[in-house]
């Protein structure tokens, strides 16, 4: 199998095209010792072409193949869990059949009416919830099987987002392109928009001046500060804990301002493109972002310690939505979810960026797999970014923050890998004989973790539901595309 | 009030400096907001496409486009956000319906396919920074106890129907308020087939506020405006 590495790219002719059941034994084999990245197809003659990708993560290595199939294909799913969604996916894209998959349901389309799991029982009772949602949330549809307070079984029904990103993509790089990676999850702006840059320097063969993956860095912390901290208000929101909310809630506002400072938008639109970044950062406001992050982390450590030390809190998180790790494991969930099960995955440490220098940031762990873990392992990571956070401001690289990006080159595969805030951000891009995307894939983490919050639901009372959908909060567009 | 220092505000052309036939900024816009259609000195920006991203900026040879601080740019029709002079900024509701509403409004979110970065920025606004609900401006659960509708999203095929129905909920006289340049024009999913173009091809628009996402200070401007408790005139 052709191993590459993170942010490089390698000739399509160079792939291993596997018949299809070599193609899936490799796949099983790959996701056993590792996991899978991304698993798509693409229409190719009479058939379609799926593509794997699976990572390696101890070796900081990945590899790519492929396999022609016709309108079948015996699902891996059984066998491999975390083939579930991307199987799902392949089959309402290309209309491949996935023999064997116990839920081949639409996973965005609503062209066809769509059954939910039903429970059926004295007692039992359905709640139905969104797709418009009482708070100011994206949309998506739930549904609870419950006995009484308790829930038996959750199933979520997504889709309302989609707007065809990965379509709009086809036939690029084209004036558009950037401005659809940053708007993939806009909450993710960074991370999407970083993944692009990453995928289109591998094909173009350029890389970024050290100045540039600097600022990169610094603006992806920026981000995923920003989230877990509002997050964590959020979360002291639904357990009635105000005080925490309200500090929490202002605090996140601080680091979207100090991206807006660095980038002119809240949410760094504009800020990452192919070849580098379009704002410099002047020494002076070098000086006050130090400044004003020190004194965010001394003030995040007394709201921090409110929540976790106030013992309604964590009666309130602890043990509640359990994930264990032969879950978390099964399902090669990514991201603050896996770390909380234990698993101490993340793409900064096991898949640096070409060209990184920086020694990495240190992974937060924890065991427990609940909310508190979940939560615990956002306020860990936050202080460990904020601390990486105020070294970079001080030790920015001097040099130019653009460099020449060509077009890409034809025929080739590229992967690019970043760890946003909720976890491992996959590009995978293709190009056809006229260098322009054949096939642009994207994953975001959420669409591999919705299935978590499922199963952490199960066996929990209804009103833990905030909670647990609070400690992971996923991407319904990032997942909808 | 301005935008915090370095934020991009509403652009502005120095059409003045515009050579003949020029229409280099309009080719660099990645979401066509950039309408050449007169003689020389015609360029203007739709503000409802906007996604103030500046490759317009860096694809004019004469520096005629710069980034100002002002964050007023909500307007009351679509036709007004591409004015050649900035934008006509939002008129207050007539008489009877700030009448009929009292001292407050009470409106229901819908996302309609936003990438969630607008539906973050309406959460930013009830935060203790900008404080919506001391204006007496408040997000509510049902549409049912609602005053409008704040749609943020190109409206996606999979949306139109629950936009639909929500906005059926609501009891009439009711507002619309379009959030966002996905939710004016389609913004960056402008002409994909799975999306609609915006709020209006759906239900009736009664404010608009440009941005991707807007600033929340564009956002309360634009309520405010709406409410009668702002009025000056345009910069
Ligand atoms: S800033 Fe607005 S007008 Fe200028 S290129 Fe971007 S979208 Fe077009
Ligand atoms: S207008 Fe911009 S920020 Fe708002 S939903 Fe559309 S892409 Fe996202």
């Amino acid at each position: 199998m052709k191993a590459l590495r993170n942010g490089t790219s390698i000739e399509e002719r160079a792939l291993p095209v596997l018949p299809p059941e070599e193609f899936r034994r490799a796949v099983l084999r790959g996701a056993e010792g590792g996991r899978i990245v991304a698993f798509f197809g693409r229409p190719l003659g009479e058939g379609v072409r799926l593509y794997a990708v699976l990572a390696d993560d101890a070796a900081g290595t990945l590899a790519a193949l492929a396999s022609d199939v016709g309108d079948r294909f015996l699902s891996l799913t059984p066998d491999c869990p975390q083939a579930h969604n991307f199987e799902r996916e392949i089959c309402e894209q290309h209309g491949v059949h996935m023999e064997g998959h116990p839920w081949l349901k639409p996973l965005r389309s609503h062209a066809a009416p769509y059954s939910f799991f039903q429970v059926e029982g004295e007692e039992i009772h359905e709640v139905a919830v969104g797709p418009v949602h009482a708070g100011l949330i994206d949309p998506g549809h739930f549904r609870l099987q419950c006995h009484g307070e308790k829930v038996l079984s959750l199933e979520i029904h997504l889709g309302y987002q989609h707007r065809g990103v990965e379509e709009a993509l086809e036939n690029g790089p084209d004036k558009r392109a950037a401005l659809l990676a940053e708007c993939a999850a806009g909450d993710t702006t960074i991370g999407h928009a970083l993944a692009y840059a990453l995928a289109v320097e591998a094909l173009s063969g350029s890389i970024a001046p050290p100045r540039a993956q600097a600022i990169r860095a610094i603006a992806l912390e920026l981000e995923r500060v920003a989230n877990h901290v509002g997050d964590l208000g959020a979360l002291g929101a639904d357990i009635g804990f105000l005080p925490t909310a309200a500090w929490f809630g202002r605090l996140r506002g601080e680091f979207l301002n100090l991206l807006a400072t660095l980038s002119g938008n809240r949410y760094g639109r504009g800020l990452i493109r192919p070849g580098g970044v379009l704002c410099d950062v002047p020494a002076q406001l070098a000086d006050d972002a130090t400044r004003r992050l020190s004194r965010a982390r001394d003030e995040l450590r007394q709201v921090a310690g409110l929540f976790f030390e106030t013992s309604s809190v964590r009666s309130r998180i602890e043990g509640t939505g359990v994930l264990t790790r032969q879950e978390c494991n099964a399902l090669a969930l990514l991201g603050p979810a896996a770390r909380a099960c234990g698993t101490p995955r993340d793409v900064r440490r096991d898949h640096p960026p070409p060209g990184a220098s920086a020694p990495p940031i240190p992974v937060a762990i924890a065991m427990t797999g609940d909310v508190f873990a979940r939560s615990h392992v956002r306020w860990m990571e936050t202080q460990h970014s904020l601390e990486y956070l105020i070294e970079g401001f001080r030790a920015l690289p001097a040099g130019a923050i653009r460099a020449a990006c060509g077009p890409p080159a034809p025929g080739r595969l590229a992967v690019s890998l970043v760890e946003g805030w909720r976890g491992e951000i996959a590009h995978v891009a293709l190009t056809g004989e006229d260098g322009r995307f054949a096939r642009y894939k994207i994953k975001d983490p959420s669409f591999q973790n919705w299935t978590a919050l499922t199963l952490a639901m199960r066996g929990t009372q209804i009103s833990d539901f905030p909670l647990c959908n609070k400690s992971f909060n996923l991407s319904y567009a990032g997942h909808d595309l | 009030m301005a935008m915090p220092e370095n934020v991009r505000g509403r652009p502005v052309i120095d059409t003045g400096r515009c050579p003949d036939g020029c229409r280099a900024c309009a080719d660099a816009c990645p979401t066509d907001a950039i309408l050449v259609d007169g003689g020389p000195g015609s360029a203007r920006i739709d503000l409802g496409r906007c996604v103030f991203c500046r490759d317009c900026v860096e694809g004019c040879p004469e520096g005629a486009i710069t980034y100002g601080r002002d964050h007023r740019m909500a307007s009351r029709t679509r036709e007004d956000l591409a004015l050649s002079e900035g934008v006509k900024l939002a008129a207050a509701l007539e008489r009877k319906m700030l009448k009929l509403l009292g001292r407050s409004l009470k409106l229901r979110h819908v996302s309609a396919g936003d990438c969630s970065a607008c539906t973050a920025e309406l959460q930013a606004l009830g935060n203790v920074v900008f404080d919506l609900a001391r204006f007496g401006v408040q997000f509510v659960a049902s549409p049912r106890h609602a005053d409008g509708l704040v749609v943020t999203g190109p409206v996606t095929q999979n949306m139109r129907l629950a936009l639909e129905k929500t906005w059926k909920a609501v009891a009439s006289p009711r507002l619309v308020i379009a959030v966002g340049a996905c939710a004016i024009s389609g913004g960056p999913f402008r002409g994909l087939s799975a999306v609609h173009d915006g709020v209006e091809s759906v239900v009736p628009v009664d404010l608009f506020v440009p941005g991707c996402p807007p600033h929340p200070l564009t956002l309360l401007d634009g309520l405010l405006r709406l409410l009668g408790r702002i009025e000056d005139s345009p910069r």
